[in-house]
Protein backbone atom coordinates (compact mmCIF):
# COMPACT_ATOMS: atom_id res chain seq x y z
CA UNK A 1 0.00 0.00 0.00
CA UNK A 2 2.80 2.50 1.03
CA UNK A 3 4.27 2.22 -2.60
CA UNK A 4 1.28 3.40 -4.19
CA UNK A 5 0.54 6.23 -2.34
CA UNK A 6 -2.02 8.76 -4.58
CA UNK A 7 -0.31 11.86 -4.90
CA UNK A 8 -2.69 14.85 -2.76
CA UNK A 9 -3.87 17.58 -5.18
CA UNK A 10 -2.41 21.24 -4.07
CA UNK A 11 -5.78 22.24 -3.00
CA UNK A 12 -5.79 19.50 -0.40
CA UNK A 13 -2.18 20.02 0.84
CA UNK A 14 -3.49 23.76 1.34
CA UNK A 15 -6.27 22.87 3.23
CA UNK A 16 -4.41 20.60 5.49
CA UNK A 17 -1.90 22.59 5.92
CA UNK A 18 -4.65 25.73 7.58
CA UNK A 19 -5.89 22.97 9.47
CA UNK A 20 -2.18 21.65 10.94
CA UNK A 21 -0.88 24.92 11.28
CA UNK A 22 -2.32 26.29 14.18
CA UNK A 23 -2.54 22.68 15.82
CA UNK A 24 1.01 22.33 15.18
CA UNK A 25 2.10 25.80 16.62
CA UNK A 26 0.17 25.15 19.48
CA UNK A 27 1.89 21.67 20.00
CA UNK A 28 4.97 23.07 19.60
CA UNK A 29 4.76 26.11 22.42
CA UNK A 30 2.49 23.74 24.78
CA UNK A 31 3.08 19.88 24.39
CA UNK A 32 -1.57 20.58 24.91
CA UNK A 33 -2.10 17.81 21.14
CA UNK A 34 0.03 15.60 22.54
CA UNK A 35 -1.23 15.78 25.90
CA UNK A 36 -4.80 15.73 24.62
CA UNK A 37 -4.10 12.50 22.21
CA UNK A 38 -2.70 10.59 25.45
CA UNK A 39 -5.13 11.42 27.38
CA UNK A 40 -8.20 10.35 24.84
CA UNK A 41 -6.58 7.72 22.92
CA UNK A 42 -6.03 4.80 25.19
CA UNK A 43 -5.57 1.26 25.54
CA UNK A 44 -8.65 -0.30 27.56
CA UNK A 45 -9.37 -3.59 27.89
CA UNK A 46 -11.13 -5.95 25.18
CA UNK A 47 -13.81 -6.87 26.78
CA UNK A 48 -15.08 -2.91 28.43
CA UNK A 49 -18.88 -2.62 27.84
CA UNK A 50 -21.57 -0.38 27.79
CA UNK A 51 -21.48 -0.25 32.32
CA UNK A 52 -18.19 1.56 31.55
CA UNK A 53 -19.79 4.56 30.05
CA UNK A 54 -21.80 5.59 33.54
CA UNK A 55 -18.72 7.44 34.29
CA UNK A 56 -17.98 9.72 31.00
CA UNK A 57 -22.39 9.88 31.72
CA UNK A 58 -21.90 11.06 35.00
CA UNK A 59 -19.46 14.08 33.75
CA UNK A 60 -21.42 14.83 30.62
CA UNK A 61 -24.87 15.06 33.09
CA UNK A 62 -22.38 17.20 35.31
CA UNK A 63 -21.04 19.46 32.51
CA UNK A 64 -24.61 19.88 31.62
CA UNK A 65 -25.39 20.84 35.16
CA UNK A 66 -22.84 23.21 35.00
CA UNK A 67 -23.31 25.38 31.63
CA UNK A 68 -27.60 25.39 32.30
CA UNK A 69 -26.47 26.81 36.03
CA UNK A 70 -24.41 29.74 34.64
CA UNK A 71 -26.73 30.37 31.98
CA UNK A 72 -29.57 30.10 34.76
CA UNK A 73 -27.57 32.99 36.75
CA UNK A 74 -27.87 35.30 34.10
CA UNK A 75 -31.43 35.71 35.14
CA UNK A 76 -31.61 34.56 38.86
CA UNK A 77 -31.81 36.85 41.64
CA UNK A 78 -30.85 35.63 45.48
CA UNK A 79 -33.39 37.67 47.40
CA UNK A 80 -35.57 36.94 49.32
CA UNK A 81 -37.97 39.45 47.74
CA UNK A 82 -37.09 38.45 44.02
CA UNK A 83 -35.80 35.02 44.40
CA UNK A 84 -39.43 33.54 43.46
CA UNK A 85 -40.35 35.87 40.82
CA UNK A 86 -36.70 35.79 39.00
CA UNK A 87 -37.88 31.74 38.76
CA UNK A 88 -41.69 32.61 38.03
CA UNK A 89 -39.92 34.86 34.95
CA UNK A 90 -37.40 32.22 33.83
CA UNK A 91 -40.27 29.50 33.10
CA UNK A 92 -43.07 31.81 31.73
CA UNK A 93 -41.58 34.62 30.06
CA UNK A 94 -38.21 34.52 28.98
CA UNK A 95 -37.47 32.64 25.64
CA UNK A 96 -36.70 29.05 26.35
CA UNK A 97 -36.37 29.60 30.33
CA UNK A 98 -38.50 26.62 30.83
CA UNK A 99 -35.91 24.46 28.55
CA UNK A 100 -33.04 25.30 30.38
CA UNK A 101 -34.72 25.19 33.76
CA UNK A 102 -36.26 22.28 33.02
CA UNK A 103 -32.48 20.60 32.13
CA UNK A 104 -31.12 21.87 35.14
CA UNK A 105 -33.91 20.59 37.39
CA UNK A 106 -34.61 17.09 35.72
CA UNK A 107 -30.76 16.96 34.85
CA UNK A 108 -30.09 16.95 39.04
CA UNK A 109 -31.61 14.26 39.34
CA UNK A 110 -30.07 12.43 36.16
CA UNK A 111 -26.98 13.60 37.46
CA UNK A 112 -27.77 11.92 40.92
CA UNK A 113 -28.58 8.71 39.40
CA UNK A 114 -25.98 8.22 37.44
CA UNK A 115 -23.67 8.80 40.22
CA UNK A 116 -24.70 6.27 42.00
CA UNK A 117 -25.18 3.87 38.98
CA UNK A 118 -21.51 4.47 38.46
CA UNK A 119 -20.80 4.15 41.94
CA UNK A 120 -22.20 0.78 41.24
CA UNK A 121 -20.60 -0.53 38.77
CA UNK A 122 -17.57 0.22 40.50
CA UNK A 123 -17.97 -1.42 43.54
CA UNK A 124 -20.16 -4.75 41.49
CA UNK A 125 -17.20 -5.28 39.69
CA UNK A 126 -14.47 -4.72 42.36
CA UNK A 127 -12.74 -1.85 40.25
CA UNK A 128 -12.49 -0.13 43.56
CA UNK A 129 -10.00 -2.81 44.61
CA UNK A 130 -5.87 -2.00 44.66
CA UNK A 131 -5.05 0.42 43.24
CA UNK A 132 -7.97 2.24 43.01
CA UNK A 133 -8.89 2.57 46.30
CA UNK A 134 -7.99 6.59 46.34
CA UNK A 135 -10.40 6.96 43.43
CA UNK A 136 -12.91 5.63 45.57
CA UNK A 137 -12.15 7.76 47.86
CA UNK A 138 -12.57 10.69 45.62
CA UNK A 139 -15.70 9.03 44.31
CA UNK A 140 -17.72 9.32 48.01
CA UNK A 141 -16.08 12.73 47.92
CA UNK A 142 -17.67 13.46 44.65
CA UNK A 143 -21.06 12.06 45.62
CA UNK A 144 -21.42 13.94 48.49
CA UNK A 145 -20.52 17.09 46.94
CA UNK A 146 -23.06 16.10 44.72
CA UNK A 147 -25.73 15.36 46.86
CA UNK A 148 -24.64 18.95 48.54
CA UNK A 149 -25.45 20.54 45.09
CA UNK A 150 -28.80 19.03 45.21
CA UNK A 151 -29.46 20.32 48.77
CA UNK A 152 -28.76 23.58 48.48
CA UNK A 153 -29.92 23.71 44.95
CA UNK A 154 -33.35 22.88 46.43
CA UNK A 155 -33.86 25.93 48.14
CA UNK A 156 -33.22 28.74 45.56
CA UNK A 157 -36.72 28.50 43.93
CA UNK A 158 -37.73 29.98 46.89
CA UNK A 159 -41.18 28.33 47.22
CA UNK A 160 -43.00 26.52 50.04
CA UNK A 161 -41.84 23.21 48.59
CA UNK A 162 -38.02 24.66 48.57
CA UNK A 163 -38.63 26.07 52.00
CA UNK A 164 -39.92 23.41 54.20
CA UNK A 165 -37.54 20.71 52.43
CA UNK A 166 -34.97 23.44 53.46
CA UNK A 167 -35.92 23.65 57.22
CA UNK A 168 -36.23 19.59 57.24
CA UNK A 169 -32.77 19.23 55.68
CA UNK A 170 -30.89 21.76 58.01
CA UNK A 171 -32.94 20.29 61.32
CA UNK A 172 -31.84 16.98 60.35
CA UNK A 173 -28.18 18.52 60.01
CA UNK A 174 -28.97 19.62 63.81
CA UNK A 175 -29.49 15.94 65.16
CA UNK A 176 -26.02 15.08 64.53
CA UNK A 177 -24.12 14.48 67.89
CA UNK A 178 -21.95 16.95 69.17
CA UNK A 179 -21.86 19.67 66.43
CA UNK A 180 -24.97 18.86 64.56
CA UNK A 181 -26.84 22.52 65.94
CA UNK A 182 -23.80 24.64 65.04
CA UNK A 183 -23.93 23.09 61.17
CA UNK A 184 -27.67 23.94 61.26
CA UNK A 185 -26.95 27.32 63.11
CA UNK A 186 -23.93 27.97 60.28
CA UNK A 187 -26.27 26.79 57.37
CA UNK A 188 -29.35 29.22 58.59
CA UNK A 189 -27.07 32.00 59.12
CA UNK A 190 -28.88 32.51 62.29
CA UNK A 191 -31.30 30.59 64.78
CA UNK A 192 -33.90 30.38 61.43
CA UNK A 193 -33.64 30.38 57.48
CA UNK A 194 -33.73 34.15 56.46
CA UNK A 195 -32.51 36.63 53.81
CA UNK A 196 -28.77 35.42 55.05
CA UNK A 197 -29.87 31.51 54.37
CA UNK A 198 -30.57 31.98 50.42
CA UNK A 199 -27.32 33.73 49.52
CA UNK A 200 -25.55 31.26 51.33
CA UNK A 201 -26.85 28.58 49.77
CA UNK A 202 -26.97 30.45 46.62
CA UNK A 203 -22.86 30.93 46.71
CA UNK A 204 -22.44 26.96 48.31
CA UNK A 205 -24.37 26.02 45.27
CA UNK A 206 -22.76 28.41 42.66
CA UNK A 207 -19.02 29.08 43.59
CA UNK A 208 -17.68 26.90 46.87
CA UNK A 209 -19.37 23.71 45.87
CA UNK A 210 -19.00 23.77 42.51
CA UNK A 211 -15.25 24.55 42.21
CA UNK A 212 -14.47 21.64 44.89
CA UNK A 213 -16.35 19.03 42.68
CA UNK A 214 -14.39 20.72 39.25
CA UNK A 215 -11.19 20.06 41.33
CA UNK A 216 -11.74 16.21 42.28
CA UNK A 217 -13.18 15.31 39.27
CA UNK A 218 -9.34 16.26 37.80
CA UNK A 219 -8.17 14.16 40.18
CA UNK A 220 -10.66 11.53 39.60
CA UNK A 221 -9.99 11.65 35.85
CA UNK A 222 -6.15 11.69 36.55
CA UNK A 223 -6.30 8.42 38.29
CA UNK A 224 -8.66 6.95 35.75
CA UNK A 225 -6.04 8.13 33.18
CA UNK A 226 -2.80 6.61 35.28
CA UNK A 227 -4.73 3.52 36.21
CA UNK A 228 -6.62 2.24 33.53
CA UNK A 229 -10.09 -0.08 33.22
CA UNK A 230 -10.69 -2.83 35.15
CA UNK A 231 -12.16 -5.72 33.41
CA UNK A 232 -15.64 -6.98 34.28
CA UNK A 233 -15.40 -9.55 36.76
CA UNK A 234 -16.54 -12.09 33.71
CA UNK A 235 -13.38 -11.23 31.70
CA UNK A 236 -11.57 -14.53 30.63
CA UNK A 237 -9.07 -12.37 29.59
CA UNK A 238 -5.71 -12.12 32.16
CA UNK A 239 -5.04 -8.71 33.88
CA UNK A 240 -2.09 -6.65 32.57
CA UNK A 241 -2.37 -9.35 29.18
CA UNK A 242 -0.15 -6.42 27.29
CA UNK A 243 2.60 -7.19 29.49
CA UNK A 244 4.96 -10.22 29.88
CA UNK A 245 4.36 -13.19 31.96
CA UNK A 246 5.69 -11.54 35.30
CA UNK A 247 7.92 -14.54 36.97
CA UNK A 248 9.06 -12.64 39.45
CA UNK A 249 7.67 -9.29 41.44
CA UNK A 250 8.58 -6.43 39.01
CA UNK A 251 11.26 -3.81 39.70
CA UNK A 252 8.61 -1.15 38.88
CA UNK A 253 6.08 -2.26 41.37
CA UNK A 254 3.32 -2.05 38.66
CA UNK A 255 2.60 -5.92 38.57
CA UNK A 256 -1.26 -6.67 38.54
CA UNK A 257 -1.89 -3.42 36.79
CA UNK A 258 -3.98 -3.16 33.68
CA UNK A 259 -2.51 -0.55 31.99
CA UNK A 260 -1.08 -1.52 28.41
CA UNK A 261 3.03 -1.45 28.40
CA UNK A 262 3.50 1.05 26.77
CA UNK A 263 6.54 2.48 28.56
CA UNK A 264 7.70 -1.02 30.14
CA UNK A 265 8.58 -3.98 28.40
CA UNK A 266 5.83 -5.00 25.54
CA UNK A 267 4.61 -8.76 24.37
CA UNK A 268 7.59 -11.30 24.76
CA UNK A 269 10.42 -8.37 25.96
CA UNK B 1 41.35 20.60 59.89
CA UNK B 2 39.53 24.51 59.63
CA UNK B 3 38.35 22.98 56.53
CA UNK B 4 37.05 20.17 57.79
CA UNK B 5 35.13 21.76 60.63
CA UNK B 6 33.61 24.23 58.83
CA UNK B 7 32.23 21.69 57.14
CA UNK B 8 30.61 19.88 60.34
CA UNK B 9 28.72 23.23 61.34
CA UNK B 10 27.21 23.55 57.79
CA UNK B 11 25.89 19.74 58.16
CA UNK B 12 24.14 20.97 61.27
CA UNK B 13 22.24 23.74 60.11
CA UNK B 14 22.63 24.04 56.75
CA UNK B 15 21.99 27.87 55.10
CA UNK B 16 19.44 26.16 52.42
CA UNK B 17 17.70 24.22 55.70
CA UNK B 18 17.05 27.59 57.34
CA UNK B 19 15.81 29.63 54.38
CA UNK B 20 13.28 26.57 53.54
CA UNK B 21 12.10 26.53 57.23
CA UNK B 22 12.09 30.54 57.11
CA UNK B 23 10.15 30.71 53.86
CA UNK B 24 7.68 28.26 54.64
CA UNK B 25 6.78 29.54 58.07
CA UNK B 26 6.67 33.16 56.45
CA UNK B 27 4.44 31.67 54.13
CA UNK B 28 2.06 30.28 57.10
CA UNK B 29 2.17 33.34 58.95
CA UNK B 30 1.12 34.99 55.67
CA UNK B 31 -1.57 32.59 55.16
CA UNK B 32 -2.87 32.28 58.47
CA UNK B 33 -3.26 35.72 58.70
CA UNK B 34 -5.24 35.35 55.67
CA UNK B 35 -7.15 32.51 56.21
CA UNK B 36 -7.87 32.95 60.04
CA UNK B 37 -10.22 36.35 60.03
CA UNK B 38 -11.92 35.24 56.48
CA UNK B 39 -12.62 31.95 58.03
CA UNK B 40 -14.26 33.76 61.34
CA UNK B 41 -16.37 35.84 59.21
CA UNK B 42 -17.34 32.65 57.29
CA UNK B 43 -18.55 30.95 60.64
CA UNK B 44 -18.53 33.78 63.50
CA UNK B 45 -22.02 35.94 62.38
CA UNK B 46 -24.29 33.18 62.21
CA UNK B 47 -23.75 32.99 66.12
CA UNK B 48 -23.24 36.64 67.01
CA UNK B 49 -25.43 38.95 65.01
CA UNK B 50 -28.52 37.77 65.96
CA UNK B 51 -30.72 39.92 67.17
CA UNK B 52 -33.61 39.17 68.88
CA UNK B 53 -36.95 41.34 69.08
CA UNK B 54 -39.20 41.88 71.57
CA UNK B 55 -42.77 41.87 70.26
CA UNK B 56 -45.92 42.80 71.67
CA UNK B 57 -49.09 39.99 71.14
CA UNK B 58 -51.82 41.91 72.01
CA UNK B 59 -53.69 43.47 74.61
CA UNK B 60 -54.85 41.20 77.76
CA UNK B 61 -58.89 40.57 77.10
CA UNK B 62 -57.63 39.21 73.79
CA UNK B 63 -56.92 36.34 75.57
CA UNK B 64 -59.97 34.86 77.00
CA UNK B 65 -59.18 32.43 79.86
CA UNK B 66 -58.49 28.72 78.80
CA UNK B 67 -59.28 29.52 75.58
CA UNK B 68 -55.96 29.20 72.55
CA UNK B 69 -55.23 31.94 70.52
CA UNK B 70 -52.87 31.67 67.08
CA UNK B 71 -50.74 34.81 67.36
CA UNK B 72 -48.85 34.85 64.01
CA UNK B 73 -46.38 37.58 62.96
CA UNK B 74 -43.58 38.83 60.88
CA UNK B 75 -40.25 38.74 62.92
CA UNK B 76 -38.37 40.94 60.22
CA UNK B 77 -40.98 42.20 57.72
CA UNK B 78 -38.29 43.35 55.50
CA UNK B 79 -37.77 39.73 54.53
CA UNK B 80 -41.49 39.03 54.45
CA UNK B 81 -43.17 35.99 54.78
CA UNK B 82 -39.92 34.23 55.26
CA UNK B 83 -39.86 35.24 59.16
CA UNK B 84 -43.51 34.51 59.91
CA UNK B 85 -43.49 33.03 63.40
CA UNK B 86 -46.90 31.55 65.05
CA UNK B 87 -47.49 30.58 68.71
CA UNK B 88 -50.25 29.10 70.50
CA UNK B 89 -50.97 31.34 73.31
CA UNK B 90 -53.92 30.23 75.91
CA UNK B 91 -54.49 32.24 79.06
CA UNK B 92 -54.29 30.62 81.90
CA UNK B 93 -55.68 32.58 84.65
CA UNK B 94 -54.14 34.21 87.56
CA UNK B 95 -51.32 31.71 89.83
CA UNK B 96 -52.46 33.62 93.01
CA UNK B 97 -51.76 37.18 91.90
CA UNK B 98 -49.56 36.90 88.74
CA UNK B 99 -51.03 36.09 85.49
CA UNK B 100 -50.20 32.86 83.70
CA UNK B 101 -50.01 31.83 80.01
CA UNK B 102 -49.01 28.88 78.12
CA UNK B 103 -47.36 29.89 75.00
CA UNK B 104 -46.32 27.28 72.47
CA UNK B 105 -43.97 27.77 69.80
CA UNK B 106 -45.72 26.24 66.43
CA UNK B 107 -42.36 24.76 65.58
CA UNK B 108 -42.50 20.97 65.27
CA UNK B 109 -39.42 19.89 67.73
CA UNK B 110 -38.55 16.98 65.39
CA UNK B 111 -37.80 18.64 62.28
CA UNK B 112 -38.92 22.22 62.16
CA UNK B 113 -42.15 22.17 60.15
CA UNK B 114 -45.02 24.06 61.48
CA UNK B 115 -47.46 22.01 63.97
CA UNK B 116 -51.38 22.93 63.20
CA UNK B 117 -53.91 23.13 65.84
CA UNK B 118 -56.61 19.89 65.76
CA UNK B 119 -59.49 21.46 65.74
CA UNK B 120 -61.54 24.42 64.90
CA UNK B 121 -60.27 27.80 64.12
CA UNK B 122 -62.59 30.96 64.04
CA UNK B 123 -60.84 32.15 61.11
CA UNK B 124 -63.56 34.57 60.84
CA UNK B 125 -62.43 36.11 64.14
CA UNK B 126 -59.00 37.27 63.10
CA UNK B 127 -57.79 40.24 63.92
CA UNK B 128 -54.50 42.17 63.93
CA UNK B 129 -53.12 44.08 66.89
CA UNK B 130 -50.76 46.11 68.20
CA UNK B 131 -47.82 48.08 66.20
CA UNK B 132 -46.28 44.65 64.94
CA UNK B 133 -49.21 43.77 63.15
CA UNK B 134 -49.89 40.61 65.18
CA UNK B 135 -52.79 38.62 63.92
CA UNK B 136 -54.93 36.71 66.64
CA UNK B 137 -57.39 34.04 65.59
CA UNK B 138 -59.25 31.92 68.26
CA UNK B 139 -59.04 28.22 68.18
CA UNK B 140 -60.22 25.13 70.28
CA UNK B 141 -57.89 22.54 69.59
CA UNK B 142 -57.49 19.25 70.84
CA UNK B 143 -53.87 18.66 70.36
CA UNK B 144 -51.71 19.94 67.93
CA UNK B 145 -50.21 17.81 64.37
CA UNK B 146 -47.17 18.26 61.98
CA UNK B 147 -48.16 17.72 58.62
CA UNK B 148 -44.91 16.53 57.82
CA UNK B 149 -43.99 13.54 59.21
CA UNK B 150 -46.89 12.64 61.75
CA UNK B 151 -45.71 14.40 65.41
CA UNK B 152 -48.72 14.53 67.74
CA UNK B 153 -48.90 16.76 70.55
CA UNK B 154 -51.71 17.15 73.48
CA UNK B 155 -52.90 20.83 74.43
CA UNK B 156 -50.45 20.90 76.85
CA UNK B 157 -47.27 20.43 73.91
CA UNK B 158 -46.45 17.43 75.11
CA UNK B 159 -45.72 14.45 72.45
CA UNK B 160 -48.73 11.96 72.08
CA UNK B 161 -47.28 10.07 69.11
CA UNK B 162 -44.89 10.37 66.39
CA UNK B 163 -41.02 11.22 66.00
CA UNK B 164 -40.38 14.25 67.97
CA UNK B 165 -38.22 13.86 70.83
CA UNK B 166 -39.65 16.31 73.27
CA UNK B 167 -42.44 18.70 74.04
CA UNK B 168 -43.06 21.32 72.08
CA UNK B 169 -40.80 24.76 72.61
CA UNK B 170 -42.28 27.55 74.85
CA UNK B 171 -41.66 31.02 74.93
CA UNK B 172 -41.33 33.40 78.26
CA UNK B 173 -43.90 35.93 78.71
CA UNK B 174 -44.37 39.02 80.38
CA UNK B 175 -47.29 41.84 80.94
CA UNK B 176 -46.31 45.46 80.72
CA UNK B 177 -49.47 47.81 80.78
CA UNK B 178 -52.01 45.48 80.03
CA UNK B 179 -50.49 44.10 77.24
CA UNK B 180 -48.93 40.32 76.83
CA UNK B 181 -45.32 40.57 75.27
CA UNK B 182 -43.17 37.75 74.38
CA UNK B 183 -40.15 36.91 75.59
CA UNK B 184 -37.31 33.76 74.64
CA UNK B 185 -37.90 30.35 73.81
CA UNK B 186 -37.19 27.26 75.83
CA UNK B 187 -37.10 24.07 75.04
CA UNK B 188 -38.90 21.91 77.17
CA UNK B 189 -38.56 17.81 77.82
CA UNK B 190 -41.70 17.09 80.06
CA UNK B 191 -44.99 18.77 81.32
CA UNK B 192 -46.48 17.34 84.46
CA UNK B 193 -49.84 19.23 84.99
CA UNK B 194 -52.25 21.39 83.30
CA UNK B 195 -52.45 25.04 82.82
CA UNK B 196 -51.04 27.38 85.39
CA UNK B 197 -50.08 24.60 87.66
CA UNK B 198 -48.00 22.60 85.31
CA UNK B 199 -44.60 21.73 86.11
CA UNK B 200 -42.60 22.30 83.30
CA UNK B 201 -38.94 20.48 82.75
CA UNK B 202 -37.04 23.33 80.90
CA UNK B 203 -34.29 23.38 78.95
CA UNK B 204 -32.20 25.83 76.97
CA UNK B 205 -33.98 26.93 73.57
CA UNK B 206 -32.78 23.27 71.05
CA UNK B 207 -32.76 23.20 67.83
CA UNK B 208 -35.45 20.75 66.63
CA UNK B 209 -34.92 17.28 66.73
CA UNK B 210 -32.54 17.56 69.39
CA UNK B 211 -32.80 15.81 72.89
CA UNK B 212 -32.81 18.01 76.03
CA UNK B 213 -33.16 14.85 78.28
CA UNK B 214 -32.68 11.23 78.95
CA UNK B 215 -29.58 9.62 77.92
CA UNK B 216 -29.95 11.03 74.41
CA UNK B 217 -28.97 14.40 75.58
CA UNK B 218 -25.26 13.77 76.36
CA UNK B 219 -25.17 13.45 72.43
CA UNK B 220 -25.49 17.47 72.37
CA UNK B 221 -23.23 18.92 75.71
CA UNK B 222 -22.35 22.40 74.45
CA UNK B 223 -25.53 24.47 73.62
CA UNK B 224 -25.55 26.87 70.59
CA UNK B 225 -24.79 30.41 71.29
CA UNK B 226 -26.92 32.99 69.61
Amino acid sequence: MATTTRRKSARRQQLEATVTYPLDWLEERSGLIGATKYFLFRKVPRDTSWFHTLGSATLTAFLVQAITGVILAFYYKPDPDSAYESIQAITNDLTLGWLVRGMHRWGASVFVILMFLHMARVFLFGAYKYPRELNWIIGVLLLALGLAEGFTGYLLPWDQTAYWATVVGININATAPFLGPFIAQFLQGGAAIGDDTLSKFYALHMLAIPGALMGLIGLHLYLVMRLGVTSPPWSKEAAGRDRAPVVEPTTNGRSGLTRPGSRGGSNGS
Amino acid sequence: MPLMSEQEIGETYSRSGFLSFTTLGLGAVIGGVITVPVLGFAVLPSFTNQRKQNVELGPLEEFPEGRYVIATYLEDPEIGEVSRRTMFVRNNGLLETAPSFTILFSRCVHLGCPVQPNGPVDADKMKKVGEFNVELTPVQPSGFGCPCHGGQYDTEGNRTAGPPVRALDRAEFSVRDGKLWLGEYYSVGKVEGTGARARIQRYGHASPGVHVDGIESWLYPIEVPG
